[in-house]
Formats: C-alpha cells, sequence, structure tokens
C-alpha cells in the first residue's frame, strides 16, 4: 500500500512493518487511523482485522507481563504492547522489524528456540537438606534473586547483545544475558547448593561480555542485568578460577557447593 | 490427503500453564513418556498473568488460619455450588503444593520471621496468599518451567490442537493439531490426554483474558461427548483497567484492596458499605474506621467490604455506574494513592505502578485508578472425578480453568493458582495410573484425521466466505451485550440465535496466505472452539432461573435454594463438533458429609 501523502493532515499515520520470511522480505506501509491511548500492537491488530490478515505477530497478554511481542520498533528492541503511539515521533512513519539476533519465521515472528535450548543446559536449582518447620530465608536474601526473576523472556536482552547479535558464530558458546541472570539469581538464591561459576565461565561464555550494558537499557522490567547479575557474576567467576587464596579457603573449609564438572552434570 | 507429523507417548498434556506444567511433571516423574503441548511459547501461558498469589491456609501470618476455613471460604465464596470434595481437596492440600514450589526454586515474599509471607485478599477470613509483591503468578509459572525443562520433559510450543479422537472402544487416544510455525499438521497419539487449556474469556470485548482463551478444551471436551458443568457461572472481575479504551479489560490486581486500596464513587463515598449481602454481614466491618482497622486486627474487626467475594464488588460497580455515580471513563475510583505510601505502594504493587504510568499515563501513588468489571475467569468446564480428575469420557482428564467444580459460581482470587498446582498434580497422578492400566497400543481411525484436517485447511481454498476477524468481532460484541455480567431471558435467547447465525457463519469461513503462521488461519480454527463453548455459556445462563455467584439474571434476581442443589450438565449426544447440539440438564450436587456442612455453618 502506498504510503499517504496526506497522513498529517488526516490524523493518519504510516506503519512501515518488515513482511517475508526466511526467504528474504521487505518493508511494507500501511496507514492507519490515530486513535487515542493505543499501543502499538493495538495498531498491529487493525491491520490485521483489515489489509493484511495474514501479517504474523506473536503475542498473549497485552499487559507487559508475558514477554511474547518483543519486536524493533523504529530501530530499538520493545514490547509491541508497552510502546504507546503518542511517545513516537509524529509525522515520521513508525518502524516496526522482527528482532534481528534470531531466524524469521514469518513477517515479525522470529524464531527464538535458541534460548530454549539454553535454558536446558543451566543446572537445575538444588537445595540443601530441609529444617525442621521447612525453610526460612530473610526478605532481604530472597530480593536478589527476585529481581532476576522478574524476567519475562522477552529476549530482547539476547536480541541486543552485540556477542551474538553481530557474531553468529558465538551462539554455540555464548549463553547471552538472559541466562546470566539466570545464573546469577540461582548463585545468589540462599538454598541452592550447585556451584555454576566455571559453567558460567566455560561453557556458557561469561567472559565474552564486555559491559556495555546495552541489555539493561533495553529491559523492559527493569532489571540491572550489567551491574547486579553480569558484573557481580564475572567477580565471582574470577574470584573462583584463579584466585589462589579463595581456593586454598575451599581446601581447607571444604565448600559445600559443588565443583563446575558436577554442577553441569545436574 | 494431507501429510502429517506423529508423535506417540503415555500422556499427552494439552496446555502448559500452571495446571499443565504441574501435571506433565508428575506423570514425568512417574516415568512415564509424556508430551507438553501448549500453544504459545513455553513460559507465556496465562498462568503468567496472575498477580495477588497463592491461597493456601499454611497460618504463617494468622496462626488460626487452616484447611477447614480455607473450605469454609471457599464454598462460601462459591455459593455453595462447589463440588465440596473439590474444594476440601484443594483446602488440605495447598499448602504442600506451596512448599514443594519453594524447594523448586520459587522465592516468594517473607514473614519478618523468614517463612513465607501471606497476604488478604476477597473473601478470605485471613491473610492466605502465598505471593511475589503482584507477579505470583509468573513466578509460578516460571519455577514449574524450569522443573519441566530440568527434568528434560519434551515440549512441543506454538502447537494448536483441533480436535480429540477416541479408539474403537471410546477411549480418548489421539489429538490432531498443526504447528504454528509451519502450519504442519500433527497427530499425538497417547494413552491418557490431560486438558490444562485454560479459559474461555476471548468471546467477549472486555477481557482479561489473551487470544488464547478461546474455549480449546472446554470445546474439544464437549466434542468428545465430555460433560461439562456450570457453564452459566462466568468471572467478571471487578477491578480492569477502563481507559485508554485499548487496554479496557487489562486486569488490576485485588492486591491493590488487599493492600489497603479502596473503591470510591464520583462523590467520594465508599460505595461498597451499602452492598454488604446477608450471607457476608456478620464477617464484614460496618464503618469505615472498623475496615481500616481491620488491616492491622482481623480478630477483634470485620473485614474492609471493599473486600467482599468478586461477583459481589463487581455488581456493586455496575450498579454505581449505573446510578450515575461512576468515574469519567464509565468505571469507578481505586484510590491507594491516598491511603498509603508511594514507597510502600510501588514496593508490593510494581507492576500495577508500572501498567498505570505506561499505559495510561497515571501515576497511582498521586492518582486513583479507573477501573471497572473485566471478563476474567471461567468457572464451568469439564466434569471431573475429584480425586483423579478424570472426565466422563475414558482417557480424559482436566485440570484448571478448564475443570468444572471447584470453584462453584464464583471463584475467590488466589484460589486459582492453588487449584492449578493441587489439580495439575491430582491429574498428572489420575492420568498416569490410566496410562499404565490401559492395554494394547492407542489408534484413532486415519479417515477421521484426515477428516479433522481437511476442515481445519478449507477456508483456504474456499471462495467468498467471510472473515474470521468480523466474526469474532461481532461474536465478542453478542456475548458482551447479551450475555455480560448482568442478563435476562430474552437477551439470552437472541444471543442464541445469534450464536447459530456464527455457527454457520464459522462453517463458511475464507483465509488468505498460507498455513506458515498465519493468524487470520489461526483465528479461523479457533473459532468452532468460541461458538461452542459461546453456546453452552448462553445455554446455561437460560437455564438457570436464579442469581448465584458470577451468574446475575435481572430477571431472577434472587437465589433459588432449589436451583443451589443442582449442577446444569451439558452434554453432546447426537451429532458431535460445533455443528451439533449440546443438550442441558439438572443434576444434583454431590451429597456433602455432614461433618462439612457443620463447617460452613459455624458463625464468624
Amino acid at each position: 500500500m502506498p504510503e499517504n501523502p496526506e497522513s498529517e493532515a488526516t490524523g493518519d499515520f504510516t506503519m512501515r512493518l518488515w513482511r517475508g520470511d526466511s526467504s528474504g522480505g521487505e518493508f511494507t506501509d500501511y496507514v492507519v487511523p490515530a486513535v487515542e491511548g493505543e499501543v502499538v500492537l493495538d495498531v498491529i491488530h487493525r491491520i490485521q482485522a483489515g489489509d493484511a490478515p495474514d501479517l504474523a505477530c506473536r503475542w498473549n497478554c497485552k499487559a507487559g507481563k508475558c514477554g511474547s511481542c518483543s519486536a524493533e520498533i523504529n530501530g530499538l528492541p520493545r514490547l509491541m504492547c508497552m510502546t504507546r503511539m503518542d511517545t513516537l515521533p509524529e509525522g515520521a512513519p513508525v518502524t516496526v522489524a522482527p528482532m534481528k539476533t534470531f531466524p524469521i519465521i514469518r513477517d515479525l515472528v522470529t524464531d527464538v528456540s535458541f534460548n530454549f535450548e539454553v535454558a536446558k543446559t543451566v543446572p537445575a536449582f538444588k537445595p540443601g537438606p530441609e529444617p525442621e518447620g521447612g525453610y526460612r530465608m530473610a526478605q532481604i536474601d530472597v530480593e536478589r534473586g527476585q529481581e532476576f526473576r522478574k524476567c519475562i523472556e522477552c529476549f530482547m536482552c539476547q536480541d541486543v547483545c552485540h556477542v551474538i547479535r553481530d557474531h553468529e558464530e558465538n551462539k554455540p558458546k555464548y549463553a547471552g544475558p538472559r541466562f546470566f541472570i539466570r545464573f546469577a539469581e540461582l548463585e545468589m538464591h540462599p538454598l541452592d547448593t550447585n556451584d555454576r561459576r566455571e559453567l558460567a565461565r566455560s561453557g556458557a561464555g561469561l567472559g565474552l561480555c564486555n559491559i556495555t550494558k546495552c541489555c539493561t537499557e533495553v529491559c523492559p522490567e527493569h532489571i540491572k542485568i550489567t551491574d547486579n547479575a553480569i558484573i557481580p557474576m564475572k567477580e565471582r567467576v574470577v574470584d573462583a578460577h584463579y584466585d589462589p587464596v579463595a581456593w586454598l579457603g575451599r581446601k581447607i573449609l571444604k565448600r559445600t557447593k559443588k565443583t563446575a564438572e558436577e554442577a553441569s552434570a545436574g | 490427503m494431507t501429510e502429517y507429523q506423529t508423535h506417540d507417548y503415555d500422556v499427552i498434556v494439552i496446555g502448559a500453564g500452571g495446571a499443565g506444567l504441574r501435571a506433565a511433571i508428575e506423570s514425568h516423574e512417574r516415568g512415564l513418556r509424556t508430551a507438553l503441548v501448549c500453544k504459545s511459547l513455553l513460559g507465556k501461558a496465562h498462568t503468567v498473568m496472575a498477580e495477588g498469589g497463592c491461597a493456601a491456609a499454611m497460618g504463617n501470618v494468622y496462626s488460626e488460619d487452616n484447611w477447614k476455613v480455607h473450605f469454609r471460604d471457599t464454598m462460601r465464596g462459591g455459593k455453595m455450588l462447589n463440588n465440596w470434595r473439590m474444594a476440601q481437596l484443594h483446602a488440605q492440600e495447598a499448602p504442600d503444593r506451596v512448599y514443594e514450589l519453594e524447594r523448586w526454586g520459587a522465592l516468594f515474599d517473607r514473614t519478618k520471621d523468614g517463612r513465607i509471607l501471606q497476604r488478604d485478599f476477597g473473601g478470605h477470613r485471613f491473610a492466605r496468599l502465598a505471593h511475589v509483591g503482584d507477579r505470583t503468578g509468573l513466578e509460578i509459572i516460571r519455577t514449574l518451567q524450569q522443573k519441566a525443562v530440568s527434568a528434560g520433559i519434551d515440549v512441543f510450543m506454538e502447537c494448536k490442537i483441533l480436535k480429540l479422537l477416541p479408539d474403537t472402544e471410546g477411549r480418548i487416544s489421539g489429538a490432531v493439531g498443526y504447528m504454528r510455525p509451519t502450519g504442519e499438521m500433527v497427530l499425538f497419539t497417547g494413552k491418557s490426554f490431560v486438558l490444562a487449556t485454560g479459559s474461555i474469556g476471548k468471546s467477549w470485548t472486555y477481557t482479561s483474558n489473551s487470544w488464547e482463551s478461546v474455549g480449546d478444551g472446554h470445546a474439544m471436551a464437549i466434542w468428545a461427548g465430555a460433560d461439562v458443568i456450570d457453564m452459566e457461572c462466568v468471572q467478571f472481575h471487578p477491578t480492569g483497567m477502563v481507559w485508554p479504551l485499548s487496554v479496557r479489560g487489562i486486569l488490576v490486581t485485588e492486591g491493590v484492596r488487599g493492600d489497603g486500596g479502596v473503591l470510591r464513587n464520583s462523590e467520594g463515598q465508599r460505595f461498597m458499605f451499602d452492598y454488604i449481602a446477608d450471607m457476608f454481614k456478620a464477617e464484614t466491618a460496618k464503618t469505615e474506621e472498623e475496615a481500616d482497622r481491620w488491616y492491622e486486627d482481623h480478630a477483634n474487626n470485620g473485614r474492609t467490604p471493599d473486600l467482599l467475594p468478586r461477583d459481589e464488588v463487581a455488581r456493586a460497580i455496575n450498579s454505581e455506574v449505573k446510578a450515575g455515580r461512576g468515574s469519567p471513563h464509565g468505571g469507578v475510583f481505586l484510590d491507594i494513592a491516598s491511603r498509603r505510601s508511594a514507597e510502600y505502594i510501588r514496593r508490593r504493587l510494581p507492576s500495577m505502578y508500572h501498567q498505570f504510568m505506561e499505559l495510561a499515563g497515571v501515576d497511582i501513588t498521586a492518582t486513583p485508578m479507573e477501573v471497572g468489571p473485566t471478563c476474567h475467569y471461567m468457572m464451568g468446564g469439564v466434569r471431573v472425578d475429584a480425586e483423579t480428575e478424570a472426565a466422563t469420557v475414558p482417557g480424559l482428564f482436566a485440570a484448571g480453568e478448564v475443570a468444572g467444580g471447584m470453584h462453584g459460581a464464583n471463584r475467590l482470587g488466589g484460589n486459582s493458582l492453588s487449584d492449578l498446582l493441587v489439580f495439575g498434580r491430582r491429574a498428572g497422578i489420575g492420568a498416569s495410573d490410566y496410562a499404565e492400566g490401559r492395554t494394547g497400543s492407542p489408534t484413532v481411525d486415519a479417515a477421521e484425521v484426515q477428516s479433522v484436517i481437511d476442515d481445519a485447511v478449507a477456508p483456504f481454498t474456499r471462495e467468498g466466505g467471510g472473515n474470521p476477524y468480523d466474526v469474532q468481532h461481532e461474536l465478542q460484541q453478542t456475548m458482551q451485550s447479551l450475555v455480560g455480567i448482568i442478563r435476562t431471558g430474552p437477551e439470552l435467547e437472541e444471543a442464541l440465535g445469534k450464536l447459530e447465525e456464527f455457527k454457520e457463519r464459522t462453517a463458511k469461513l475464507t483465509v488468505k496466505g498460507g498455513k506458515a503462521y498465519n493468524p487470520g488461519w489461526n483465528l479461523a480454527t479457533d473459532l468452532p472452539s468460541m461458538v461452542t463453548t459461546s453456546i453452552a455459556v448462553a445455554q446455561g445462563a437460560l437455564n438457570r432461573k436464579e442469581s448465584r455467584g458470577g451468574h446475575t439474571r435481572e430477571d431472577f434476581p434472587g437465589p433459588d435454594p432449589e436451583l443451589g442443589k443442582v449442577n446444569f450438565v451439558q452434554r453432546q449426544t447426537a451429532e458431535h463438533g460445533y455443528l451439533g447440539p449440546i443438550s442441558i440438564t439438572p443434576e444434583p450436587l454431590p451429597e456433602m458429609p455432614a461433618e462439612l456442612r457443620a463447617l460452613l455453618e459455624e458463625a464468624h
């Protein structure tokens, strides 16, 4: 559909949506009347109900809670359901493209199975023996992990991370920010006994992250991925791997945490 | 002849919200080959949207709490239409299920002495909801998801199941569907099937439900000849967002009121004091002062009427708006800003703060929210055996929102997450027992498989049929205006007439494009479920000539004691499928033992 030259005057705006599949595609313009209070996903739904019933778009909750509708809006990874149209620049087309880091399925939908495969490699939570009357944990101690458990798995941190965004070849050896917070969450869990630090270093490629904080900037849950998860994990990994005093300490004190080999075996 | 993939397992679980995940974990741990099939990506199911908490009488905040009080609250909240045995099992087993989640890595908010903190919610006598701020559902689904993934359960994501098929002896043995990313058709054969497909709420215009909640499981059970009960009992949550229009219906957690928020009309009055039904007078505060004292001292004060069960609050809001005392956009005000500190609100209700700030430009720490009723939850569903969750057709089980009975005519907030855990586990056990006891390999008629596939792909080649989006839109408008929160006989009859037309139109849809990730086609295959479940709701509502819980008849405004003794049971006996008729008959509720009835009559 051609762009409507009078779009500003009539209160219409142009949505420039990527259409195509793994074999290729292009941006197509759709001119849509403005409606007060709408988010990008509302406009996508109106286009589906009208000109483009087969326009592929993944979504569920439409309330910023499920992390399904991630896309690159005007070049930035965002949730379509939480991006109000009136916060985008007026008068210019709104471009919506699929996340770049993942293979295209169709239109705005990408194949995010990379993330589900990485998830399988994370050694499970393994609590210590349960005392009489159940576990006790202080609120302040659970809050560290709770920050990371706010993650809605939108995978926008993965999308924006240039270790894999620009280097497909890194994917087999790099878990990405979503899983660094998972490692951090388990590492900081008051009850967990698995030690994943060596695994985070060697298998998950924590060292490849050069802390540019792109992931933190796009996180819709405002999780401080770099400061609160990645940097502390890097420090812990360094302590575990290189610090001779810590090494000696572990030998003498016989730490209860498992070794990396045991942990990665589940 | 269309090609299709085939997969064979012992237990097939359809739906990967809390109930489906919990069922799959159980059957997998039993050593049965288990497939978990879900319509979206893993971890995106509706459970993720549950906010307030998971009800379990652990007694961590009020040591007086126990399963008997929880059972009583659940039955009274359900207006006594509940399956008493389900309500009893639920109240007894919920604490174990919550502690189990903790052993699997869940991080609930804590009491000062380090135990799991519990929050107040509507209809619960004591603070009983284990929670994580206002994102409890996310914590629960993620815990179960991570448990399932680490256990190595096979998950089939973005797979829509269209129909269940029996073997020659009538045992459910197959499920036909398609993979949404490719459009490739698929047949799952198995020894037992667990439906955990959630709700039907997408058939209303204003709903807290996502596109997934089209009633697939309810409809497939009906088409397979299983009984469904209480289909008229749909919960309209009192507090959905009302503005902007595009977000109308999105849920505002009851936790806002549990944490001190109150409802006010346009005159600033706390109107809920005018809507306290006799049944709840004894336990409800009589003055604002008493209600405010209750937050700190439950023993010596009545509960604030803002936390009456959801059906009561939704009707009250509806009445205030009708009387002209509504907010500018047709709701009422929910005010926590004037009652709690900004820091407290942001800590206790972070996602509500975020949701209003981002979507409505409203700072809930400074301004009241505008809220109104939104279609939220389906109490009715597949009739199951309380112990095993077996449906009335062999080989079929159901758990969570798709199952009926547990919540009666109205569900209490917080009882859904606990329902998923308790009955998800039980369905996993029931389905495993059945699969282990079943002999021979499950087989289905290849011609029937082909016929399901042919029906599903027919819209691609049909010329000049209707647009699925138009049919869905009009169906939603019909259910919203004629089968909504307040119902009348003539409007329900009108709705049933229109639904017959939607049935015809659904049989004659045309879609454009290919089969790979095509939302128009996906919707065309969702519409049969929407039509069947909408008809069942309207039929149930027409037959239940009384008002009870979530079902309100303007022409029969009070409860009828005789109707309080029956479930309306619906089933297909003649032609099966969405074009076939559904019969409806009243059948007596299971008889409750005297010792449990005595619990209900205890004064509080």
